[in-house]
Protein backbone atom coordinates (compact mmCIF):
# COMPACT_ATOMS: atom_id res chain seq x y z
CA UNK A 1 0.00 0.00 0.00
CA UNK A 2 1.08 3.68 -0.83
CA UNK A 3 -0.30 7.06 -0.25
CA UNK A 4 -1.91 8.56 -2.73
CA UNK A 5 -0.12 11.26 -4.49
CA UNK A 6 -2.16 13.17 -6.69
CA UNK A 7 -1.39 16.00 -9.52
CA UNK A 8 -3.62 18.43 -10.83
CA UNK A 9 -3.00 20.82 -13.20
CA UNK A 10 -4.94 23.34 -14.86
CA UNK A 11 -4.13 25.12 -18.02
CA UNK A 12 -5.37 25.47 -21.34
CA UNK A 13 -4.99 21.84 -22.66
CA UNK A 14 -3.94 19.77 -19.87
CA UNK A 15 -4.46 16.89 -22.16
CA UNK A 16 -1.57 18.30 -24.12
CA UNK A 17 1.70 16.09 -24.89
CA UNK A 18 3.77 18.26 -22.84
CA UNK A 19 1.65 18.77 -19.96
CA UNK A 20 1.53 14.38 -19.54
CA UNK A 21 5.58 14.61 -19.95
CA UNK A 22 6.09 16.90 -17.56
CA UNK A 23 3.34 15.23 -15.02
CA UNK A 24 5.07 11.54 -16.20
CA UNK A 25 7.97 13.35 -15.14
CA UNK A 26 7.34 14.80 -11.62
CA UNK A 27 6.06 11.21 -10.67
CA UNK A 28 9.20 9.49 -11.96
CA UNK A 29 10.97 11.73 -9.52
CA UNK A 30 8.82 10.91 -6.66
CA UNK A 31 8.88 7.05 -7.40
CA UNK A 32 13.06 7.15 -7.90
CA UNK A 33 13.43 8.94 -4.47
CA UNK A 34 10.51 6.16 -3.04
CA UNK A 35 13.05 3.30 -4.01
CA UNK A 36 15.97 5.41 -2.48
CA UNK A 37 13.91 6.25 0.63
CA UNK A 38 11.20 3.79 0.98
CA UNK A 39 11.97 2.28 4.46
CA UNK A 40 9.32 -0.71 3.29
CA UNK A 41 11.44 -1.63 0.57
CA UNK A 42 14.13 -4.27 1.95
CA UNK A 43 16.43 -3.34 -0.91
CA UNK A 44 16.08 0.67 -0.38
CA UNK A 45 19.16 2.45 0.30
CA UNK A 46 18.00 3.60 3.54
CA UNK A 47 16.29 0.05 4.72
CA UNK A 48 20.24 -1.29 4.06
CA UNK A 49 21.81 1.58 6.28
CA UNK A 50 19.38 1.05 8.60
CA UNK A 51 20.45 -2.73 8.77
CA UNK A 52 23.82 -1.87 8.21
CA UNK A 53 24.74 -3.58 5.32
CA UNK A 54 26.18 -0.55 3.80
CA UNK A 55 27.10 2.82 5.05
CA UNK A 56 26.14 6.47 4.57
CA UNK A 57 29.21 6.62 2.18
CA UNK A 58 28.07 3.91 -0.10
CA UNK A 59 24.38 5.64 -0.62
CA UNK A 60 22.71 7.64 -3.02
CA UNK A 61 24.21 10.86 -2.17
CA UNK A 62 20.64 12.21 -1.68
CA UNK A 63 20.06 9.99 1.67
CA UNK A 64 23.11 12.34 3.15
CA UNK A 65 21.92 15.27 2.01
CA UNK A 66 18.42 13.96 3.58
CA UNK A 67 20.11 13.16 6.82
CA UNK A 68 21.82 16.76 7.10
CA UNK A 69 18.48 17.93 6.80
CA UNK A 70 16.93 15.58 9.18
CA UNK A 71 19.28 17.34 11.76
CA UNK A 72 18.75 20.71 10.98
CA UNK A 73 14.99 20.33 11.34
CA UNK A 74 15.94 18.41 14.69
CA UNK A 75 17.76 21.07 15.89
CA UNK A 76 15.09 24.03 14.29
CA UNK A 77 12.27 22.52 15.49
CA UNK A 78 14.27 22.10 19.28
CA UNK A 79 13.75 18.40 19.36
CA UNK A 80 10.17 18.21 18.45
CA UNK A 81 10.83 16.72 15.20
CA UNK A 82 12.69 13.56 15.19
CA UNK A 83 13.89 11.20 12.22
CA UNK A 84 14.90 8.54 15.02
CA UNK A 85 11.07 6.58 14.98
CA UNK A 86 10.54 3.41 16.90
CA UNK A 87 10.75 0.34 14.50
CA UNK A 88 8.26 -2.76 14.77
CA UNK A 89 10.14 -3.77 18.18
CA UNK A 90 10.80 -0.02 19.38
CA UNK A 91 13.89 0.42 19.15
CA UNK A 92 14.52 4.07 17.49
CA UNK A 93 16.31 3.82 13.96
CA UNK A 94 16.99 6.31 10.78
CA UNK A 95 12.95 6.82 9.51
CA UNK A 96 13.37 10.06 7.60
CA UNK A 97 9.93 9.30 5.63
CA UNK A 98 8.45 12.38 7.96
CA UNK A 99 10.76 14.85 6.16
CA UNK A 100 11.39 13.08 2.62
CA UNK A 101 7.85 13.07 1.54
CA UNK A 102 7.64 17.02 1.61
CA UNK A 103 11.52 17.33 0.12
CA UNK A 104 10.33 14.76 -2.74
CA UNK A 105 7.04 16.54 -3.47
CA UNK A 106 9.57 19.73 -3.42
CA UNK A 107 11.55 18.45 -5.97
CA UNK A 108 8.93 17.42 -8.39
CA UNK A 109 7.10 21.04 -7.94
CA UNK A 110 10.12 22.24 -9.53
CA UNK A 111 9.96 19.99 -12.25
CA UNK A 112 6.06 20.86 -12.88
CA UNK A 113 6.99 24.84 -12.46
CA UNK A 114 8.48 24.70 -15.94
CA UNK A 115 5.50 24.12 -17.56
CA UNK A 116 4.63 26.79 -19.77
CA UNK A 117 0.85 28.11 -18.88
CA UNK A 118 -0.22 26.18 -16.41
CA UNK A 119 -0.74 26.24 -12.91
CA UNK A 120 -0.73 23.18 -10.73
CA UNK A 121 -1.52 21.38 -7.41
CA UNK A 122 0.61 18.04 -5.48
CA UNK A 123 -1.67 16.63 -2.90
CA UNK A 124 0.14 13.68 -1.26
CA UNK A 125 -1.65 12.73 1.50
CA UNK A 126 -3.26 15.52 2.32
CA UNK A 127 -0.27 17.67 2.27
CA UNK A 128 -0.21 20.07 -0.53
CA UNK A 129 1.76 21.97 -2.92
CA UNK A 130 0.88 24.48 -5.13
CA UNK A 131 2.52 26.10 -7.98
CA UNK A 132 2.43 27.71 -11.36
CA UNK A 133 4.61 28.87 -14.38
CA UNK A 134 6.12 32.71 -13.93
CA UNK A 135 4.17 33.93 -17.12
CA UNK A 136 0.69 32.45 -15.53
CA UNK A 137 -1.11 35.42 -14.56
CA UNK A 138 -3.06 35.56 -10.75
CA UNK A 139 -6.07 37.64 -12.47
CA UNK A 140 -6.94 34.44 -14.72
CA UNK A 141 -8.70 31.57 -13.81
CA UNK A 142 -6.07 29.29 -14.16
CA UNK A 143 -4.06 31.13 -12.18
CA UNK A 144 -6.75 31.97 -9.36
CA UNK A 145 -5.84 30.41 -5.64
CA UNK A 146 -6.21 27.04 -5.16
CA UNK A 147 -8.79 27.39 -2.50
CA UNK A 148 -7.39 24.74 0.61
CA UNK A 149 -10.13 23.35 2.85
CA UNK A 150 -8.58 22.51 6.59
CA UNK A 151 -10.49 18.94 7.79
CA UNK A 152 -11.99 19.55 11.60
CA UNK A 153 -10.49 17.10 13.24
CA UNK A 154 -13.11 17.14 15.84
CA UNK A 155 -15.91 16.41 13.23
CA UNK A 156 -14.84 15.49 9.58
CA UNK A 157 -18.01 16.71 8.04
CA UNK A 158 -16.80 19.78 8.54
CA UNK A 159 -14.38 22.14 7.21
CA UNK A 160 -12.26 24.24 9.68
CA UNK A 161 -11.22 26.77 7.64
CA UNK A 162 -10.27 27.84 4.18
CA UNK A 163 -6.99 28.79 3.25
CA UNK A 164 -6.55 30.35 -0.44
CA UNK A 165 -3.16 29.35 -2.03
CA UNK A 166 -1.06 30.76 -5.14
CA UNK A 167 1.77 29.37 -4.86
CA UNK A 168 3.19 27.24 -1.81
CA UNK A 169 2.82 24.39 0.41
CA UNK A 170 -0.13 23.95 3.27
CA UNK A 171 0.59 20.39 5.40
CA UNK A 172 -1.50 19.31 8.17
CA UNK A 173 -0.63 16.82 10.82
CA UNK A 174 -2.90 15.58 13.55
CA UNK A 175 -4.39 12.50 15.30
CA UNK A 176 -8.21 13.19 13.80
CA UNK A 177 -10.17 9.92 13.81
CA UNK A 178 -6.89 7.39 13.34
CA UNK A 179 -6.00 7.53 17.24
CA UNK A 180 -2.45 7.76 17.68
CA UNK A 181 0.17 8.06 14.88
CA UNK A 182 2.82 10.57 15.82
CA UNK A 183 5.66 10.30 18.13
CA UNK A 184 6.94 12.71 20.75
CA UNK A 185 10.70 11.78 20.38
CA UNK A 186 11.11 14.06 23.98
CA UNK A 187 8.55 11.83 25.69
CA UNK A 188 9.25 8.78 23.91
CA UNK A 189 5.30 8.55 23.46
CA UNK A 190 3.01 8.33 20.56
CA UNK A 191 0.37 11.30 20.88
CA UNK A 192 -3.24 10.53 20.93
CA UNK A 193 -5.60 13.44 21.02
CA UNK A 194 -8.00 14.71 18.33
CA UNK A 195 -6.38 17.98 16.98
CA UNK A 196 -4.46 19.11 14.66
CA UNK A 197 -1.81 21.82 13.18
CA UNK A 198 -1.90 23.11 9.65
CA UNK A 199 1.16 24.73 8.73
CA UNK A 200 1.61 26.88 5.26
CA UNK A 201 4.91 28.60 3.75
CA UNK A 202 6.78 28.47 0.73
CA UNK A 203 8.25 24.52 1.16
CA UNK A 204 6.29 21.30 1.90
CA UNK A 205 8.70 19.79 3.51
CA UNK A 206 9.09 22.82 5.99
CA UNK A 207 5.53 23.17 6.68
CA UNK A 208 5.56 19.03 7.24
CA UNK A 209 8.37 19.69 9.52
CA UNK A 210 6.60 21.94 11.47
CA UNK A 211 3.34 20.96 11.48
CA UNK A 212 4.51 17.55 13.23
CA UNK A 213 6.72 19.49 15.51
CA UNK A 214 3.65 22.29 16.47
CA UNK A 215 1.65 18.99 16.89
CA UNK A 216 3.81 17.17 19.59
CA UNK A 217 5.72 19.74 20.75
CA UNK A 218 3.39 22.25 22.61
CA UNK A 219 5.05 25.40 23.50
CA UNK A 220 8.67 24.66 22.70
CA UNK A 221 8.26 24.07 19.37
CA UNK A 222 6.16 27.71 18.98
CA UNK A 223 9.27 29.33 20.51
CA UNK A 224 11.46 27.36 18.41
CA UNK A 225 9.15 28.62 15.46
CA UNK A 226 9.24 31.62 15.97
CA UNK A 227 12.96 31.79 16.47
CA UNK A 228 13.08 30.12 12.82
CA UNK A 229 11.06 32.84 10.63
CA UNK A 230 14.19 34.70 11.00
CA UNK A 231 15.99 32.32 8.86
CA UNK A 232 13.03 31.39 6.77
CA UNK A 233 9.99 33.93 6.75
CA UNK A 234 6.73 33.53 5.44
CA UNK A 235 5.40 30.38 7.25
CA UNK A 236 2.16 30.27 9.75
CA UNK A 237 0.16 28.38 11.27
CA UNK A 238 -3.08 27.42 12.43
CA UNK A 239 -3.95 25.00 15.12
CA UNK A 240 -7.59 23.31 15.00
CA UNK A 241 -9.67 21.15 17.74
CA UNK A 242 -7.20 22.35 20.77
CA UNK A 243 -9.42 24.31 22.33
CA UNK B 1 -16.42 21.49 -4.49
CA UNK B 2 -17.80 24.48 -7.50
CA UNK B 3 -14.53 25.22 -8.10
CA UNK B 4 -13.35 21.40 -8.87
CA UNK B 5 -17.15 21.47 -10.51
CA UNK B 6 -15.74 24.45 -13.14
CA UNK B 7 -12.74 23.23 -13.32
CA UNK B 8 -12.83 19.82 -13.92
CA UNK B 9 -12.85 19.69 -17.80
CA UNK B 10 -9.93 21.96 -17.69
CA UNK B 11 -7.71 20.53 -14.98
CA UNK B 12 -5.61 17.04 -15.48
CA UNK B 13 -5.95 15.00 -12.50
CA UNK B 14 -3.46 12.09 -12.50
CA UNK B 15 -3.04 9.90 -9.50
CA UNK B 16 -0.51 7.35 -8.45
CA UNK B 17 0.61 5.66 -5.12
CA UNK B 18 3.90 6.10 -3.73
CA UNK B 19 5.67 5.75 -0.34
CA UNK B 20 4.90 2.46 0.66
CA UNK B 21 4.07 1.99 4.49
CA UNK B 22 3.88 -1.69 4.17
CA UNK B 23 5.88 -4.57 3.22
CA UNK B 24 5.70 -7.75 0.98
CA UNK B 25 2.44 -8.28 1.47
CA UNK B 26 1.19 -5.01 -0.35
CA UNK B 27 1.99 -4.08 -3.75
CA UNK B 28 1.74 -0.44 -5.46
CA UNK B 29 -1.67 -0.39 -6.95
CA UNK B 30 -1.46 2.04 -9.57
CA UNK B 31 -4.82 3.37 -9.52
CA UNK B 32 -5.32 6.43 -11.88
CA UNK B 33 -8.84 7.46 -12.41
CA UNK B 34 -9.55 5.34 -14.90
CA UNK B 35 -10.62 2.17 -13.07
CA UNK B 36 -14.18 1.61 -14.04
CA UNK B 37 -15.93 3.30 -16.83
CA UNK B 38 -19.30 5.04 -16.05
CA UNK B 39 -22.03 2.74 -15.91
CA UNK B 40 -25.90 3.84 -16.18
CA UNK B 41 -27.29 3.06 -13.24
CA UNK B 42 -30.63 4.09 -13.86
CA UNK B 43 -33.18 6.12 -11.31
CA UNK B 44 -32.12 3.21 -8.80
CA UNK B 45 -28.62 4.43 -8.50
CA UNK B 46 -27.93 1.80 -6.00
CA UNK B 47 -25.49 -0.32 -8.09
CA UNK B 48 -24.31 -3.52 -5.67
CA UNK B 49 -21.40 -3.14 -3.95
CA UNK B 50 -18.99 -5.51 -5.52
CA UNK B 51 -16.38 -6.15 -2.90
CA UNK B 52 -16.34 -7.96 -0.10
CA UNK B 53 -15.08 -5.53 1.94
CA UNK B 54 -17.80 -2.72 1.07
CA UNK B 55 -19.49 -1.77 4.89
CA UNK B 56 -21.10 0.88 3.01
CA UNK B 57 -24.88 1.54 5.50
CA UNK B 58 -27.24 3.01 2.77
CA UNK B 59 -29.67 3.28 5.20
CA UNK B 60 -27.59 6.00 7.27
CA UNK B 61 -27.24 8.11 4.07
CA UNK B 62 -29.18 11.16 4.57
CA UNK B 63 -29.61 13.78 2.10
CA UNK B 64 -31.62 16.29 3.63
CA UNK B 65 -30.74 19.17 1.20
CA UNK B 66 -31.86 16.79 -1.60
CA UNK B 67 -35.40 15.93 -2.27
CA UNK B 68 -34.14 12.53 -3.43
CA UNK B 69 -35.36 10.07 -0.83
CA UNK B 70 -32.40 8.12 1.17
CA UNK B 71 -33.05 4.78 -0.61
CA UNK B 72 -33.45 6.48 -3.88
CA UNK B 73 -30.49 9.09 -4.33
CA UNK B 74 -31.45 9.75 -8.18
CA UNK B 75 -34.94 10.36 -7.21
CA UNK B 76 -38.57 10.49 -9.49
CA UNK B 77 -37.61 14.56 -9.05
CA UNK B 78 -34.39 13.87 -11.32
CA UNK B 79 -35.95 12.99 -14.32
CA UNK B 80 -33.88 15.05 -17.11
CA UNK B 81 -30.27 13.49 -16.76
CA UNK B 82 -31.81 10.83 -14.66
CA UNK B 83 -29.10 8.80 -11.88
CA UNK B 84 -26.14 8.10 -13.65
CA UNK B 85 -23.84 6.23 -11.09
CA UNK B 86 -19.59 6.68 -11.23
CA UNK B 87 -17.07 4.26 -9.48
CA UNK B 88 -14.04 6.25 -8.46
CA UNK B 89 -10.56 4.53 -8.51
CA UNK B 90 -9.79 2.44 -5.61
CA UNK B 91 -7.72 4.12 -3.84
CA UNK B 92 -4.94 2.60 -1.31
CA UNK B 93 -3.87 3.04 2.14
CA UNK B 94 -1.48 2.26 4.16
CA UNK B 95 -4.84 0.51 5.76
CA UNK B 96 -6.84 -1.09 3.01
CA UNK B 97 -8.25 0.35 -0.23
CA UNK B 98 -10.81 3.06 -0.53
CA UNK B 99 -13.09 3.16 -3.29
CA UNK B 100 -16.25 5.66 -3.35
CA UNK B 101 -19.07 6.07 -5.78
CA UNK B 102 -21.33 8.84 -6.49
CA UNK B 103 -24.58 9.01 -8.10
CA UNK B 104 -25.27 12.13 -10.11
CA UNK B 105 -28.56 13.51 -10.95
CA UNK B 106 -29.29 16.76 -12.66
CA UNK B 107 -25.82 17.60 -12.84
CA UNK B 108 -25.76 17.50 -8.70
CA UNK B 109 -24.21 15.18 -6.48
CA UNK B 110 -27.18 13.25 -5.55
CA UNK B 111 -25.21 10.61 -3.01
CA UNK B 112 -22.13 9.16 -2.23
CA UNK B 113 -21.49 5.92 -1.22
CA UNK B 114 -18.17 3.98 -0.43
CA UNK B 115 -18.00 0.38 -1.84
CA UNK B 116 -14.39 -0.42 -0.09
CA UNK B 117 -13.28 0.82 3.24
CA UNK B 118 -10.32 -0.75 5.30
CA UNK B 119 -11.41 -3.47 7.94
CA UNK B 120 -8.18 -4.89 8.10
CA UNK B 121 -9.04 -5.71 12.26
CA UNK B 122 -12.24 -4.73 13.97
CA UNK B 123 -11.05 -0.83 15.35
CA UNK B 124 -10.87 -0.08 11.55
CA UNK B 125 -13.94 -1.25 11.28
CA UNK B 126 -15.71 0.51 13.96
CA UNK B 127 -14.00 3.79 12.75
CA UNK B 128 -14.79 3.13 9.38
CA UNK B 129 -18.47 2.14 9.71
CA UNK B 130 -18.87 5.81 11.72
CA UNK B 131 -16.81 7.93 9.53
CA UNK B 132 -17.85 6.99 6.12
CA UNK B 133 -21.45 7.65 6.22
CA UNK B 134 -19.85 11.15 7.74
CA UNK B 135 -18.05 11.93 4.72
CA UNK B 136 -20.25 10.64 2.51
CA UNK B 137 -22.94 12.87 3.84
CA UNK B 138 -20.11 15.89 3.52
CA UNK B 139 -19.63 15.28 -0.11
CA UNK B 140 -23.57 15.74 -0.62
CA UNK B 141 -23.18 19.26 1.25
CA UNK B 142 -20.48 20.47 0.47
CA UNK B 143 -21.51 21.00 -3.07
CA UNK B 144 -21.63 24.93 -3.02
CA UNK B 145 -18.38 25.29 -0.91
CA UNK B 146 -16.19 26.57 -2.75
CA UNK B 147 -12.72 23.88 -1.92
CA UNK B 148 -10.28 22.66 -4.32
CA UNK B 149 -8.79 20.59 -2.00
CA UNK B 150 -8.48 19.12 1.46
CA UNK B 151 -5.84 19.18 3.60
CA UNK B 152 -6.15 16.38 6.59
CA UNK B 153 -4.71 14.47 9.05
CA UNK B 154 -6.29 11.36 8.27
CA UNK B 155 -5.35 8.39 5.15
CA UNK B 156 -8.85 7.72 4.92
CA UNK B 157 -10.53 10.50 4.28
CA UNK B 158 -7.68 11.58 1.69
CA UNK B 159 -8.49 8.74 0.15
CA UNK B 160 -11.91 9.15 0.16
CA UNK B 161 -11.66 12.44 -1.86
CA UNK B 162 -9.00 11.03 -3.78
CA UNK B 163 -11.55 8.54 -4.95
CA UNK B 164 -13.99 11.24 -5.02
CA UNK B 165 -12.10 13.08 -7.16
CA UNK B 166 -11.58 10.34 -9.91
CA UNK B 167 -15.29 9.84 -9.62
CA UNK B 168 -16.12 13.72 -10.38
CA UNK B 169 -13.62 13.54 -13.19
CA UNK B 170 -15.59 10.52 -15.17
CA UNK B 171 -18.91 12.35 -14.51
CA UNK B 172 -16.99 15.50 -15.73
CA UNK B 173 -19.04 17.57 -12.71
Amino acid sequence: MGMPVSIHVRCADPRSPDVEKAVAAAYHELARLEEVFSTWRPESHVSRLVRGDIPLSHCDPLVGEVAELCAQATEATAGTFTAHLPDATGQRVFNPTGLVKGWAVDRAGRILAGLPGAAWCINAGGDLLVGRHRYVRPEGEDGAPWRIGIEDPTDRSRIARVVPILEGAVATSGTAARGAHLFDPRSGTWVDRLASVTVAGPELMWADIWATALFVGGADAVRAFDRSLEARPDYSWWGQGFD
Amino acid sequence: MRRIVIWALSTLTVLVLLFSYRTSTSSIVGASGQVAAPTKAGSGGQAAPKTPAATTAPGSLRTPAQPAAPAAPAAPTAPAAGGSTFVGAAVGTRYGNVQVQITVANGRIASASVLQVPNRDRKDVMINSRAVPILNQAVVDAQGANIDMVSGATVTSVAYIQSLQSALDQAHL
